[in-house]
């Protein structure tokens, strides 16, 4: 057993270590027609830069998007400058350097990667699916009977801020700096995946379409991993199928399946302020153009989140969406499983994050306030401030920076939920709901508490749980994602997750069940 | 110049109490310990040698919360106690005046003068230290080829799962002739003697031990067998076989001591301003069902709870509610609450349910005249506490607990349920026709 794992686990890294050299690799070669459709589909009006091009790029062979790249950004950089100085702002290029590399990239590759697209999809992706498994399912005998299985976490180097956890950083930071900054860079990525993506949605894959793809099988693998952990406990079992679902079915197959068939790319379940980009003037726009659908969307999108969302939360604690409907949240429960234990639950840590969290909140909320008003006012501008500005500041911030960079890269560091428990938006918005108006709470079993800790040390979001457990204090936090871990790995039976009667959710004790009644009596009028 | 409280020990009672003395007044506290310079909890220590926690994460407080709530920590260890001039003394040779005295050491593991008991790698599992000790001596299988461990009550199977845990070969000898069944029915006790042996422990009941042999450098080097003779190699021997409470240090002092430090009600000593609570505390006479001297981390917390009153001027006696406790065994979850004794006694019987096939199991125990519901234990279940303690406090007869069960159902949800087929077999056995009533959170709610 042991040994099919460590086969997987070579089979994996070979896997990773081709997906990652991709970036480098590959030959590109831009023919004159390729180029012409180019400047025929953005509408390049530019004569410097197609000039610049066809002399030092079109007919010649460039190994690796290294040598291409640069030379293109360059290229656009001299002719945006020379229109600038000639005010000639009909030639004036928009498009980012990095998406016109990643188009020309994509156009011109033409070498053993982009003729053999199964094969080194199986030496990517299919290397790294099947040594993971291979790594994950001897778990099934190997971990013995069913039960808590934290052995050891604190003495490996994966799950103990060790080594490999830095390279597992490192991979993930680098991987996400690439996707937001350098996505001329996923080219060869994207042609792995162009045959699923054109069946799906007919259209070749961007580098949007390898994250989904990769998401999903990420989750997928690591939900394997999750199933076979908490097989003793159906609460996580029905969670991670749940999360699995919506991640692959809502934000991967619908949205592309939608653009097949001409209606606006969406995914159903992603809310508003989460979605922050839902009262952008283009998406309304996009929408509105659409017809029935579009208004459709429209309508449903602030439904969902001014009706169904907090209404859900009454109900069942932001759970319902945290951890088991959000992409974000499934993807912290999977692949971020393993590093639960690392979020700071110092009272330091909740100060920064209640500042952190609602200033976001607040940022978010004053954005689309400038947008609608720019929108409906038709003007750019709200008191001076350019409103594109701020929202280039918020995308780059925190949609880019915040969610994913250091969201997702800082897993082995900080924890799997960094931006569910520090920004997002939408989490602080259900936090509110979950705390002041919800059935939800983690009931606390009277005296029943060992201060062990155990529920505190891997709860992801960093609530000191023991804090109240042993107070005799149920948990009605606003940040609880209800992902059920602290009830699980507790050894005393303390905690339970449920929604009953607002009556007594919220029950300050001094003194906790089991002692004098009269003495409770006395300490615990409230 | 406020009145100085002193309290020797920072685990769970020593602590408790000077929380609620800081809620309840201004007065100064001191807490002497020798152990750790902070409180953490003495049950997880068995989860740091497992790697599931780090030593940090078994500290309940932040370590600003002592200066932020002026409560003083003393390191050091107490010599002697002079009463009359109201002063300890350390062994380093220091002392420290107090106004009253709080006497919270706990305990320590009992050793019956088996030869051998104090070489290197002998321990017990109850201190910061003996953890440290087991680190050293069984870092790995490498290092551990085998451990004995001695004992077979709550920390003996703690301390089998800990060596489990790292694929150390573990022999555990129990006295008795199926593991704690000095407490639980035996059908309980059998699961549990079964569960053992399926992690791959090597069980040995009806066994004690003759000695503990040494290598030439003063270090373990296998145990006899008092019956049979045999001679086990190990490199680590665990002594788990009760504990007793930590006084030596009070035996030259003036205050009463019996096994512990003898207390009345108000869990007062026969000094004035000297108070025990805790493990080391014994009561003149059992409260109830109670043992005089209770080791149990809730009851720990409850003189804590109740000390704290008496000291800051409302007298209150030590006047325990309902029994409850917990614990687990390797894998399986128990609670009990109310009182079920390994044999029923006099007038009473037991309702034993057992799921086919998991490790699942309740036995209630009940009056056999009146029906009158006494307690129950439950295994692989989670049971809601504040219900229980409702039922014992409104004696509720079987037929009332069997028929609302699922009320005290505490297990996460999606869970599979028992309560109809425990009713069932109730039904059964005592010929009765009961239905299940729907879980209501209306009666959960409602206070006795």
């Amino acid at each position: 057993m042991n040994a099919i794992k460590h086969i997987g686990l070579v089979i994996f890294l070979i896997g990773l270590a081709i997906f990652s050299a991709l970036p480098v690799l590959g030959t590109f070669h831009l023919n004159e027609a390729s180029f012409n459709n180019i400047i025929k589909e953005k509408n390049i009006k530019s004569d410097v830069f197609i000039n610049d091009i066809k002399s030092n790029i079109v007919g010649q062979d460039f190994k690796g998007m290294q040598a291409i790249s640069p030379k293109i950004s360059k290229a656009l950089d001299n002719a945006n400058e020379t229109h600038i100085k000639n005010k000639e702002w009909n030639k004036k290029i928009y498009t980012k350097s990095s998406d016109m590399a990643a188009l020309i990239g994509k156009k011109s590759a033409n070498g053993f990667i982009a003729t053999n697209k199964g094969l080194m999809w199986l030496l990517t992706f299919g290397l790294g699916i099947i040594g993971a498994l291979m790594f994950i399912l001897p778990n099934v005998i190997l971990l013995g009977k069913k039960g808590i299985k934290n052995d050891g976490i604190y003495h490996e180097s994966a799950t103990n801020r060790g080594w490999i956890g830095w390279m597992v950083f490192i991979f993930l930071v680098s991987f996400y700096l690439v996707l937001y900054f350098a996505s001329e860079y996923a080219t060869n990525w994207t042609l792995l995946v162009d045959p699923i993506s054109e069946a799906l949605s007919g259209n070749p894959a961007g580098h949007w379409f390898v994250y989904g793809f990769m998401y999903c099988v990420v989750m997928t693998v690591m939900a394997v991993r999750m199933y076979i952990k908490y097989r003793h406990n159906i609460y996580q079992v029905f969670r991670t199928t749940s999360v699995l679902f919506f991640q692959i079915v809502f934000a991967f197959i619908i949205p592309e399946i939608m653009v097949r068939l001409q209606m606006p790319y969406y995914d159903f379940k992603n809310a508003f302020p989460l979605d922050y980009d839902f009262f952008f003037q283009w998406n309304l726009k996009d929408l509105i153009n659409n017809g029935g659908i579009g208004i459709f969307i429209m309508v449903w999108g602030i439904v969902l989140t001014l009706v169904i969302v907090p209404i859900m939360v009454y109900f069942f604690g932001k759970r319902w969406y945290c951890s088991w409907v959000c992409g974000c949240g499934g993807l912290a429960e999977t692949l971020g499983d393993p590093y639960r234990q690392h979020s700071d639950k110092s009272l330091f840590a909740w100060k920064v994050e209640r500042y952190l969290i609602h200033t976001v909140l607040l940022f978010v909320l004053t954005m689309t306030a400038m947008t609608l008003y720019s929108f409906f006012s038709e003007t750019g501008t709200v008191l001076g401030i350019k409103t594109s500005t701020v929202q280039n500041i918020y995308s780059l911030v925190i949609g880019s920076i915040f969610a994913g960079v250091i969201g997702t890269g800082f897993y082995p560091i900080f924890g799997n939920r960094v931006w569910c428990r520090f920004g997002c938006p939408l989490a602080a918005y259900l936090g509110f709901v979950q705390r002041f108006k919800s059935r939800f709470r983690i009931t606390t079993n009277g005296g029943q508490c060992i201060s062990c800790g155990n529920c505190s040390t891997y709860c992801e979001q960093g609530i000191d749980v023991r804090a109240y457990a042993q107070k005799g204090e149920n948990i009605v936090r606003s940040s609880c994602v209800g992902c059920g871990v602290c009830s699980a790995v507790c050894p005393r039976g303390v905690l339970k997750l449920e929604n009953g009667p607002e009556i007594g959710r919220i029950n300050p004790t001094e003194i906790l069940l089991g002692n004098d009644v009269d003495l409770m009596d006395l300490v615990n009028k409230n | 110049m406020q009145e100085h409280i002193v309290i020797i020990g920072n685990g769970i009672s020593g602590v408790t109490t000077a929380r609620h003395i800081r809620k309840l007044s201004d007065k100064k506290i001191t807490i002497v310990s020798a152990e750790t310079e902070y409180f953490f909890s003495r049950t997880a220590l068995m989860y740091i040698y497992m790697g599931h926690m780090k030593f940090e994460h078994t500290q309940p407080y932040e370590n600003w919360f002592w200066d932020k709530n002026r409560i003083d920590i003393k390191k050091g260890y107490v010599k002697s106690i002079d009463t009359n001039s109201k002063t300890l003394h350390f062994v380093k040779g220091d002392s420290l005046k107090y106004d009253k005295l709080i006497i919270a050491t706990g305990s320590k593991p009992n050793k019956f003068g088996w030869p051998g008991q104090d070489l290197e790698g002998v321990m017990g599992m109850y201190h910061k230290q003996d953890l440290d000790n087991l680190e050293k001596h069984a870092p790995n299988n490498k290092v551990c080829k085998r451990a004995v461990i001695i004992g077979g009550g709550l920390i003996g199977i703690e301390l089998a799962e800990m060596l489990n845990s790292r694929n150390i070969p573990v022999t555990f000898l129990v006295r008795e002739d199926s593991f704690w069944n000095g407490f639980l029915p035996e059908g309980e006790s059998q699961m549990i003697n079964k569960h053992i042996k399926n992690h791959h422990i090597d069980l040995r009941l009806s066994t004690n031990l003759k000695e503990i042999k040494s290598d030439d450098n003063g270090n373990v080097k296998s145990i006899i067998i008092e019956e049979t003779g045999e001679e086990i190699p190990c490199n680590v021997v665990g002594l788990t076989a009760g504990v007793s409470p930590n006084i030596d240090f009070i035996k030259d002092s003036e205050i009463e001591i019996g096994r512990g430090v003898k207390v009345n009600r108000y869990l007062e000593t026969n000094i004035p301003d000297v108070y025990a609570i805790g493990d080391c505390a014994e009561q003149h006479e059992p409260i109830g069902n109670r043992r005089p001297i209770e080791a149990v981390w809730y009851t720990g917390r409850m003189m804590g709870e109740t000390l704290a009153q008496t000291i800051c001027e409302n007298k209150t006696q030590y006047k325990p509610g309902h029994w409850f406790n917990s614990a687990k065994f390797l894998d399986i979850e128990y609670q009990t609450y109310g009182w079920v004794f390994a044999k029923p006694r006099e007038n009473e019987a037991h309702f034993h349910w057992k799921h086919h096939k998991e490790n699942i199991c309740i036995t209630v125990s009940y009056r056999k005249d009146t029906n009158m519901f006494l307690g129950i234990n439950t295994f692989g279940i989670r049971m809601r506490h504040e219900i229980f303690d409702k039922w014992l406090t409104e004696n509720r007869d079987m037929n009332y607990v069997m028929s609302y069960l699922k009320d005290a159902n505490f297990d996460p949800e999606f869970y599979k349920a028992y309560e109809n087929e425990i009713l069932t077999q109730y039904n059964n056995t005592f010929n009765t026709n009961l239905a299940p009533r729907k879980k209501s959170w209306k009666r959960i709610f409602s206070k006795a």
